[in-house]
């Protein structure tokens, strides 16, 4: 079965301005369950193989090296953080239809006043070790 | 009887329990296998077959009338076979063919020659406790995995190496000498491996809650097995002791949906009562020990707070006290800020920033997060919004752990809303 990678960037789509200590603490909740119960149903289905969320670009680290000095580090990267990978999935499906069907669940989880805060996602399809005749 | 001195592995009665008798019996029979054969990573993969092998046909034909005679002879069976298919093990084989009949089974119990062998200081912190839940705690690669939440050949991974370097690093299969310049170190870090065990299991707020809180019960079942073998040695008893008055809190630690509550906010009355007399009683006995090691110390400072009834009664200046040994006993720089909080308790939120601008030059915490947190709790206590609202979101965006994310998000929200 082919498989995606689901990732989504620090950007609340519709709620983008809103950060979420200003949200109730109901509508944090219920944004937590709602990715707890798709993270489930994903894990049940076996179509699951990794759900990650990822620290605050602040703790990032860009690391370059030659292969023979000693690897240099710095922080960052610090563009505009909407724009910085905020955490990924990687689904094995039948399908790119189903890989869609999920970034729609997820795109679509609630924020503020329960509505979806439709968050872009972006499919990218991983490439495999199988080879055909060539 | 207490619950420390419960055994976990005496009836064996239906089949419900076959899965604690053959987690029970696993060491034993690895160490016997060891002791035979001398091969570690051979006779733990037997036994691995041997026990699949064993829950199977128990569950279809019920227990056998000797089942630790039974899993010896099934894992020295596949044992021969694994040596077998390898030229290079035929002396091995031999030598295991020149040995007694199974039956005939040495009533010594090696379980915990084997968890100081997993513990070994050749392997990492990691290696350590993986190895210790499958050799001793009898879990399968697979239950680890899905504890730990890494994929399941990762986790054969890190367990096959583990083996491989006790291999290389020459450990012999032998307990190190009580008296001996070594046994310090090696206990502390067998203690160690089952307080992370421990921990790991009761932090879980997250998705997998269940599998990982079977981690816990599993460091409070290794831990107590490992005080009846020990039973002289004082932090061995108050590691079990902190273990059992900080599980005592866990049904009060999170709400419906998952988020930590802290402990001031804690229903108190959801504490498990029965744990924290088991676990003071545990503590007790230890005192008068001599000089108290850091398990005392902290098992000391959690059955203060389990004690109180309400947060108010907590006897703070004695947890301040406590952890001022604690901190000079490890000079762990974390302690220094539990000992911010409980001084800011005990004297008011200015005595506790004092301690913490001490703190501002310390490298090794100098981008914490939990300094930040303490910090902005402190500064809360003082009616500074402004400021512990900064800090509140400053260690929000620096802790790696979603479920405190989410609390400094929402401390952060209930000050914004004032």
């Amino acid at each position: 079965m082919p498989k995606f990678l689901l990732m989504v960037n620090h950007n609340n789509g519709v709620f983008d301005d809103v950060p979420m200590d200003e949200w109730k603490p109901e509508e944090v909740t219920a944004h937590m369950n709602y990715y707890d119960v798709l993270g489930r149903e994903l894990a049940e289905s076996g179509e699951q193989i990794q759900f990650m969320a990822l620290a605050d670009p602040r703790l990032a680290r860009i690391v370059r090296s030659d292969g023979t000095t000693t690897p240099v580090v710095t922080d960052g990267p610090f563009p505009e953080s909407k724009e910085v990978l905020a955490g990924f999935q990687v689904v094995d499906v039948e399908s790119e239809a189903r890989a869609i069907e999920i970034a729609a669940r997820v795109s679509a989880v609630p924020g503020p006043g329960g509505v979806a805060i439709q968050q872009p996602v972006e499919v990218r399809q991983v490439m495999t070790e199988e080879g055909g005749d060539v | 009887m207490t619950d420390a001195d419960r055994p976990d592995t005496g009836n064996t009665e239906d089949t419900g329990n076959t899965e604690d008798l053959l987690r029970a019996l696993a060491p034993q029979v690895l160490g016997i296998l060891v002791r035979r054969i001398g091969d570690f990573g051979a006779c733990e993969d037997a036994l691995q077959e041997a026990l699949l092998a064993a829950a199977v046909h128990w569950a279809a034909d019920g227990l056998p009338d000797n089942p630790r005679g039974w899993l010896l002879r099934a894992a020295t069976r596949r044992y021969a076979d694994l040596a077998r298919s390898e030229q290079a093990r035929r002396r091995r084989e031999e030598q295991v063919a020149r040995e007694p009949a199974p039956g005939a089974v040495p009533a010594r119990d090696d379980s915990l020659v084997l968890l100081f062998l997993c513990c070994h200081p050749a392997l990492t912190p990691a290696s350590q406790v993986a190895l210790t839940l499958r050799a001793v705690g009898g879990l399968s690669t697979a239950e680890i995995a899905r504890a730990y939440f890494v994929p399941e050949a990762t986790m054969a991974q890190r367990i096959s190496r583990a083996k491989q370097r006790l291999q290389a690093s020459g450990a012999s299969f032998a307990m190190p000498a009580r008296d001996g310049e070594e046994w310090p170190s090696r206990l502390r870090s067998v203690l160690h491996v089952l307080y992370l065990v421990f921990n790991e299991g009761y932090t879980a707020t997250g998705g997998a809650r269940l599998h990982r809180t079977e981690l816990s019960a599993e460091a409070i079942r290794l831990t107590r097995e490992l005080r009846r073998t020990l039973p002289g040695e004082g932090e061995v008893s108050a590691l079990l002791a902190l273990m059992l008055l900080t599980d005592a809190r866990r049904p009060a630690r999170t709400g419906p949906d998952g988020e930590l509550i802290p402990l001031a906010e804690q229903d108190r009355t959801r504490w498990d009562r029965r744990l924290i007399a088991a676990g003071t009683a545990l503590l007790n006995r230890t005192m008068g020990d001599g000089k108290p090691g850091e398990y005392r110390l902290q098992a000391a400072i959690a059955a203060l707070h389990d004690r109180a009834l309400r947060a108010e009664d907590t006897d703070w200046p004695q947890i301040v006290c406590l952890y001022d040994l604690l901190e000079q006993l490890t000079g762990n720089p974390v302690v220094i800020l539990n000992r911010a909080v409980a001084l800011a308790m005990a004297e008011g939120p200015a005595a506790g920033l004092d301690l913490l601008a001490a703190l501002d030059g310390d490298e090794r915490l100098a981008s914490h997060h939990r300094l930040y947190a303490v910090r902005a709790h402190l500064l809360d206590m003082t009616g500074d919004a402004d400021a512990a609202l900064a800090g509140y979101r400053e260690a929000a965006a620096r802790t790696t752990s979603l479920p405190e994310r989410r609390y400094l998000l929402a401390r952060a929200a209930r000050l914004r809303r004032q």
